[in-house]
């Protein structure tokens, strides 16, 4: 996979549009960065530099900003982020035992990606479904209410 | 995948399974925005934020601080732009009250948003709302999309002098930006690390103007409040304490769930009335009352009504109103497993009390649940744990400390038992 530089002009123009929101364009860095994650699926270095320049800012700026925040990636991912809900409220319900399941399924620990690219696995710190555990989220969607065998058609189900 | 009405509602969420209420008809056919329209046209900014506090509504996002008190330090006059800042970053383990209160009711949430400017004198409001949050997004920022077009937001709302601009902003996955000095950094484009106070955000907040930061449901209150008075307001909940909350119940209850209920409903009533109870017959080992900062009660004080000034008498607090339920198989030395790995994981890192006192309390406590601790680790828990204790920016540090002190307070025999035995005794409770 070639590491992505540049950003489409809808990118930029979207960027452009989350710095006028803001009293200092700087403000709009974690929008930028969902943007630009949502064109190129993580931050590469080039694209850090190509931010750096819209934002006016050091591309290790931008870089400590991706490392600070979970849902923001320097390295490649998988085609889908699979996240296992693993904090209190879902570990009393079977959580850990799901993500385990998950994990002897695809044949990875949370934490990494499957050979093929498809799924990169991850374990989340509440998601805010408390009280309907065991869950999941793939991407932005959210899965609640799971069992084991659900939760593994939903993950044989993704392309 | 949106969330349901709760299962007890009441002024807060009593249009919530109706789904109309969350589009801008739905919401104006009930009475919608009329209590902005009143607060604006007929009081005074003085007058609202008076009856606000007179009302004695306290914060509901976890430090419980008087929200019409919390106004008035704006300081006055308009010599540098005014915000408020909406603290949508619900991210206390056990919460989800705030996810509701947007995905079911955005208007409601608005509109105290728009009364709330009027006290302050704000030109704008940061929504700040955590990156997992996608759907509740969406709903807000259809909201918000419709406010404008129907002109409950911009230049002349409702065609009054208030101007005000609503911006929707995304956080991307970090607990400390619920704290509201690292959420005004993240805000501004930086990693969330929490300020030095003072000064205090009403002096130097977003972008260095005077900023005041409330939680979604704060907000969510005020309309009720312009619309009803004060003295509606304090026939709920108790005399320091009054309105209602939405309770988060979670764990080992027949019906988890939201239950919206005064302050002050006793915990045992919420957990066995309301949530049916512990599956299958089996007893309550104990519970965390409010979000998993806040240190967790055994089964013989669940009789404690839930508010602050009868929390803080079984040195615990109402934080979020999250309740997480344990049952009698649950080993308390995961449980401090689990919380300590979260904080550990969450530290910012600024602080070093902070950073090493939770790496160190998840090391002992991983230990102690493989067999392998020893006596004197319990002591070095506590000491770690008291030393982690007022000595940081911000109360991270407090909140990791609490919670394990509390474990180590009502069930210092599981982790004696870890030792004495040197394996888990608990093989029935929830893997690790």
């Amino acid at each position: 996979m070639s590491e992505p530089t540049a950003l489409s002009k809808d990118s930029c123009a979207r960027i452009e549009r989350e710095m006028a929101k803001f009293p200092k364009k700087r403000g709009a860095l974690l929008a930028a960065l969902h943007i630009a994650q949502e064109e190129h699926g993580w931050i590469s270095l080039g694209l850090a530099k190509t931010l750096a320049a819209m934002f006016e800012i050091q591309p290790i700026e931008v870089m400590e900003v991706v490392s600070f925040y979970n849902m923001f990636y320097d390295r490649p991912q998988g085609r889908h982020h699979v996240y296992v809900c693993t904090n209190l409220p879902c570990s009393l319900r079977g959580g850990r035992g799901m993500l385990r399941a998950i994990e002897s399924h695809l044949g990875v620990r949370a934490g990494e990606t499957t050979a093929d690219g498809r799924v990169s696995l991850g374990h989340e710190e509440c998601l805010g479904a408390c009280a309907y555990a065991p869950m999941l989220r793939v991407g932005e969607t959210y899965h609640e209410n799971l069992d084991v065998e659900q939760a593994k058609r939903l993950i044989d189900a993704l392309e | 995948m949106g969330l349901k009405a709760p299962y007890v509602t009441n002024y807060l969420t009593q249009h919530f399974a109706d789904d109309a209420f969350g589009q801008v008809d739905g919401y104006v056919a009930r009475g919608g925005y009329e209590a902005a329209r009143q607060a604006i046209s007929r009081m005074s900014p003085e007058e609202v934020s008076t009856l606000v506090k007179d009302a004695g509504l306290q914060g509901r996002g976890g430090a419980g601080f008087g929200a019409g008190l919390k106004w008035t330090f704006m300081p006055k006059g308009n010599e540098k732009p005014k915000y408020l800042v909406c603290n949508a970053d619900e991210s206390e383990p056990g919460s989800f009250k705030d996810r509701l209160l947007m995905e079911r009711g955005p208007h409601q949430m608005l509109e105290g948003i728009l009364i709330a400017a009027w006290a302050t004198g704000a030109e704008k409001t940061f929504i700040y709302i955590r990156g997992e949050y996608a759907y509740a997004a969406k709903q807000l920022q259809r909201a918000i999309d419709e406010a404008y077009s129907r002109g409950y937001l911009g230049a002349r709302v409702m065609g009054t002098q208030l101007a005000h601009d609503v911006v929707l902003v995304r956080g991307a996955g970090a607990y400390i930006c619920g704290e509201e000095t690292g959420l005004l950094e993240s805000l501004e484009g930086k990693k969330g690390q929490p300020r030095k106070k003072p000064p205090f955000p009403a002096m130097y907040g977003a972008f260095g103007m005077p900023t005041t930061v409330n939680n979604v449901e704060t907000f969510s209150h005020v309309p009720h409040i312009i619309k009803h008075g004060k003295d509606w307001f304090r026939t709920l909940g108790t005399e320091k304490s009054p309105g209602t909350t939405i309770f988060g119940v979670s764990g080992h209850v027949v019906r988890p769930g939201l239950y919206e209920l005064p302050l002050g409903t006793k915990l045992d009533e919420i957990i066995f009335e309301h949530a049916g109870g512990v599956p299958d017959g089996k007893r309550v080992k104990g519970v965390i009352p409010g979000g998993m900062s806040m240190p967790i009660l055994p089964a013989g004080q669940l009789d404690v009504p839930m508010a602050n000034e009868f929390l803080r008498e079984r040195k615990s607090m109402l934080g979020t109103g999250g309740i997480m339920v344990m049952d009698e198989t649950t080993c308390m030395v995961r449980v401090a497993s689990v919380i300590s790995y979260f904080f550990r994981d969450e530290s910012c890192g600024q602080c070093t009390q902070c950073r090493e006192g939770t790496g160190w309390m998840n090391k002992i406590i991983n230990r102690i649940e493989r067999g392998a601790g020893s006596s004197e680790d319990l002591d070095v828990l506590l000491d770690v744990a008291g030393k982690m204790e007022g000595a940081t920016i911000c109360a991270f540090s407090d909140a990791a400390a609490w919670p394990i002190q509390g474990l180590l307070r009502h069930f210092r025999e599981d982790f004696e038992a870890h030792v004495r035995e040197k394996k888990c005794p608990f093989p029935a409770s929830f893997e690790l």
